[in-house]
């Protein structure tokens, strides 16, 4: 028998209460060591995509299955939730502990892991991300890229097996965003990025969904063209396609 | 906006477990707020500025606090001493040397608590002591409400800053005006609902990193013996100030 996907989701539906077009109509994906970009207008649903995966909304219709299983209640997708990881928008929404290692370590802790082990893999997952001797800093008062980057450490430090990105790369610096770029190439992780920086995406994904009035589509594979683009730092010599 | 000055340390009174002075702190400041006469009272103010000394804080912020503290006593040094007492009350000017030992007094008290919280309590993070009384048997939901008042407030300042500067950067001056009050009733309403977004969001990304209503400490570090020597070095103060109380002392 074959293995089944890691994640399926069979025909999810689901509207805002008072809104008479749906947001999402019938959105089925497989995903099993994929890496999915995902493209749409503003509004279009896909933050609300992410939130129907990870059980914090329900859909009105449909059915999000995990390794074989469907997942129906809260104590279904408080599994799903070990698997899965779920980078915010705002980075200041994900960070609620004083310091940079109580953050990481929150995810581990309710986990079940001793205080020592969840130091332990905090630690090792924030020198993973090039964080070393951030431990003791202060959340709030991290840069903004620097926020972006121990969000995402308090997700790896549960060792997710699937990513979903929202919006990753929304106001960071060049550099930051190309770390970024260099740390999700070398994480070796599905993800999910909803993103419209497409170059980003070019860089991270493999695949290309569009969610446009409710439908997920496959767009084309990536084609080789040339287009015009502004390069930050103007004269800074630099490289294509690397 | 909230600091934490007197947290970061390294003097004996830092190293101490938080539930131990927790459980000092009650007793010495239980024992001076009911005490009623001078000297059990100075004793404990001695006692407890020479904690305060051992804590080797920043003497320029203790100054701030002590003033900020005695501002209220010096009303009560400008009032008792006129308005205390029965007897003669009839006459306009009238001095009762038993209301300047009441304010005296109080004076005495209430720096003597305020030293012993900045000696004891402050020396701790707000976190630890949150843990603290969690481990001293507070509930859950206690705890948790102080801990994240204490980190959520900052961020509804913020959250409030930024529209109060939105508003100044669109010409928004306050003055007496009907408009001025209904801007103001709109700021607040909006940090309001902008705040409650924001604890959504937050406790979702809880959910999300399998939060159950049960915050664990990272640093669980069990009492040492000097915790427990310091402990009952405290016990012992508070008894013998509670003691000062019951015998027939001239002040």
């Amino acid at each position: 028998m074959n293995k089944p996907p890691l994640l399926e989701l069979r025909d999810i539906s689901y509207s805002y209460p008072g809104h008479n077009s749906p947001l999402l109509n019938d959105v089925n994906l497989q995903v099993t060591n994929e890496r999915i970009g995902l493209i749409g207008p503003n509004g279009c649903g896909k933050t609300t995509f992410f939130q129907i995966i990870m059980g914090l909304l329900r859909a009105q219709t449909g059915e999000i299955v995990l390794n074989g299983k469907t997942m129906e209640q809260e104590k279904d997708f408080r599994i799903l939730r070990r698997t899965l990881g779920f980078l915010f928008q705002n980075s200041d929404d994900q960070l609620f502990s004083p310091t940079v290692l109580e953050d990481v370590a929150f995810g581990p802790l309710n986990h079940g892991l001793t205080p020592d082990a969840a130091k332990d893999i905090s630690i090792k997952t924030l020198e993973h991300l090039g964080l070393k001797g951030f431990e003791e800093r202060i959340t709030h008062k991290l840069s903004g890229g620097e926020k972006k980057l121990v969000a995402l450490a308090t997700i790896l430090s549960m060792q997710p097996q699937l990513l979903l990105l929202d919006e990753p790369s929304n106001n960071l610096d060049p550099a930051t965003r190309d770390r970024l770029i260099t740390i999700l190439r070398e994480l070796n992780l599905a993800h999910i990025i909803i993103s419209h920086d497409l170059d980003f995406l070019a860089s991270t994904c493999s695949k290309l969904y569009t969610l446009e009035d409710g439908k997920l589509s496959r767009c084309e594979q990536k084609q080789i063209h040339s287009h015009e683009h502004i390069h930050p730092y103007g004269n800074a010599p630099h490289q294509h396609g690397v | 906006m909230i600091g934490e000055p007197f947290a970061n340390g390294s003097s004996f009174l830092h190293k101490r477990d938080p539930r131990i002075k927790l459980i000092g702190a009650a007793g010495i400041s239980l024992v001076m707020a009911l005490s009623s006469s001078l000297i059990p009272a100075a004793t404990g103010f001695f006692l407890t500025a020479l904690l305060l000394f051992i804590s080797r804080p920043d003497p320029a912020r203790v100054l701030k606090r002590i003033l900020s503290v005695n501002l209220f006593t010096l009303f009560l040094f400008l009032t008792l001493p006129f308005t205390y007492g029965t007897g003669n009350t009839t006459t306009f000017f009238h001095f009762s040397p038993e209301g300047l030992r009441m304010a005296f007094l109080i004076a005495l008290k209430s720096n003597g608590i305020l030293f012993c919280f900045l000696a004891l309590l402050a020396t701790s993070s707000t976190a630890h002591l949150g843990h603290g009384l969690e481990k001293l048997g507070m509930p859950r939901k206690l705890t948790f409400l102080l801990l994240f008042s204490y980190r959520q407030i900052f961020i509804i300042h913020q959250e409030y800053k930024r529209l109060q500067r939105a508003a100044m950067l669109r010409g928004f001056i306050p003055a007496n005006s009907l408009h001025t009050y209904r801007t103001y009733g709109h700021l607040f309403g909006m940090t309001l609902v902008k705040s409650w977004n924001r604890a959504e969001r937050i406790h979702q990304a809880m959910l999300l990193r399998g939060f159950d209503g049960r915050l664990i400490p990272l640093n669980q570090p069990s009492p040492t013996g000097a915790d427990y020597s310091f402990l009952i070095l405290l016990l012992s103060l508070s008894l013998i100030l509670a003691g000062l109380s019951f015998f027939p002392l001239p002040l």
